[in-house]
């Protein structure tokens, strides 16, 4: 399935938010989830389907101003 | 010395906000951050690519030096970017507070002030501690207020600049406008001086990251920044002296030598 990840457009198997974060090698970290520019908590990411073509957005806290 | 500063119900010593981005290393962030005396470090959320730790070991780093963290919206340009990225923030950094910036223009950065009142009324419903980054615009302080803001941020100059107080007569007004309100300036600081300007207006505090983070040594500028912060801090209120137009001299006239000699 198709769908863009952090701005990029990637062809991935997992078929809920939880499942993509595993898939990409995010799950042991602490980050922020939105799905289609709506905040994800992360404790409603495995009950969080994803469909073609959605825009997930996957931040980690950063330097900042 | 004024009392402690308060912004929503959190009691601070110091009245110098510090950012982290930008420094050399996280070393020098580190004894940056220390050197401030700061208690408060604005952070940011951004993409990772999966299996990069960066943010993991800023995070750490952040949370070892024991301060508090004041997460931005830094680059959002619409209303839904900034309310989604604060929300995401108060996830991961686990803090109601946000530092709301809502961006309108790309060569000044100066804030969408519409965009601003309206992600602030939203995130403050929402149980958010909004800190917004506005102009110096009176009606807009009384906007973001009423939209349930405790605090106000406006900029000394645009974000980066190193200008300081562009508008020295409007942050003096906001200041005069609203005596109650913690006033921070945020932005556009370049050097110590500016910082104890702002102090020497009664602004409550200052909010600096370029000007500590790109200088030749970040960690004695911001041992500077701190005491310029403290001396303005002071100065305020020990009620300075007004200009005035004429020398007056300030040692005694009575007495002074030759004073009966004509120099005519």
């Amino acid at each position: 399935m198709q769908i863009r990840v952090n701005g990029k457009e990637l062809d991935v198997a997992a078929t809920t938010l939880a499942a993509l974060l595993e898939e990409l090698e995010y799950q042991n970290m602490v980050v922020a989830t939105a799905l289609n520019q709506n905040f994800v908590r992360a404790v409603d990411r495995g009950e969080t389907p994803l469909k073609a073509g959605d825009a997930v957005e996957i931040l980690t806290p950063k330097q900042g101003g | 010395m004024r009392d402690r500063l308060t912004v929503y119900d959190t009691e601070l010593s110091s009245r110098l906000l510090v950012g982290t981005a930008q420094y050399p290393s996280p070393a020098i962030l580190s004894e940056a951050i220390k050197a401030s005396g700061t208690e408060v470090v604005t952070v940011s959320l951004r993409r990772e690519a999966g299996g990069s730790r960066a943010g993991e070991s800023f995070w750490t780093l952040i949370r070892e030096l024991g301060v508090k963290v004041l997460p931005n919206t830094a680059g959002c340009r619409t209303v839904k970017e900034a309310v989604t990225t604060a929300q995401m923030a108060r996830e991961v950094f686990a803090t109601s507070w946000v530092k709301l910036e809502v961006i309108g223009e790309d060569d000044t950065l100066q804030p969408d002030v519409f965009g601003l009142v309206e992600a602030a009324g939203i995130l403050a419903r929402d149980g958010f501690q909004v800190f917004p980054y506005m102009t110096e615009d009176l009606v807009v302080a009384e906007k973001l207020l009423g939209a349930g803001c405790e605090v106000l941020m406006p900029w000394g100059a645009p974000i980066g600049s190193g200008r300081g107080l562009n508008n020295r007569f409007g942050l003096e007004a906001l200041r005069k406008h609203f005596p109650g309100v913690p006033l921070i300036v945020d932005a556009g600081i370049g050097t110590p001086s500016h910082a104890a300007a702002a102090m020497e207006l009664g602004y409550d505090a200052v909010l600096i990251n370029t000007a500590i983070a790109k200088s030749g040594d970040p960690v004695a500028m911001a041992r500077a920044f701190a005491l310029a912060v403290e001396a303005g801090c002071l100065a305020y209120g020990a009620d300075p002296i007004m200009p005035r137009d004429m020398a007056e001299p300030s040692t005694p006239q009575l007495g002074r030598a030759f004073a009966d000699l004509s120099h005519a």
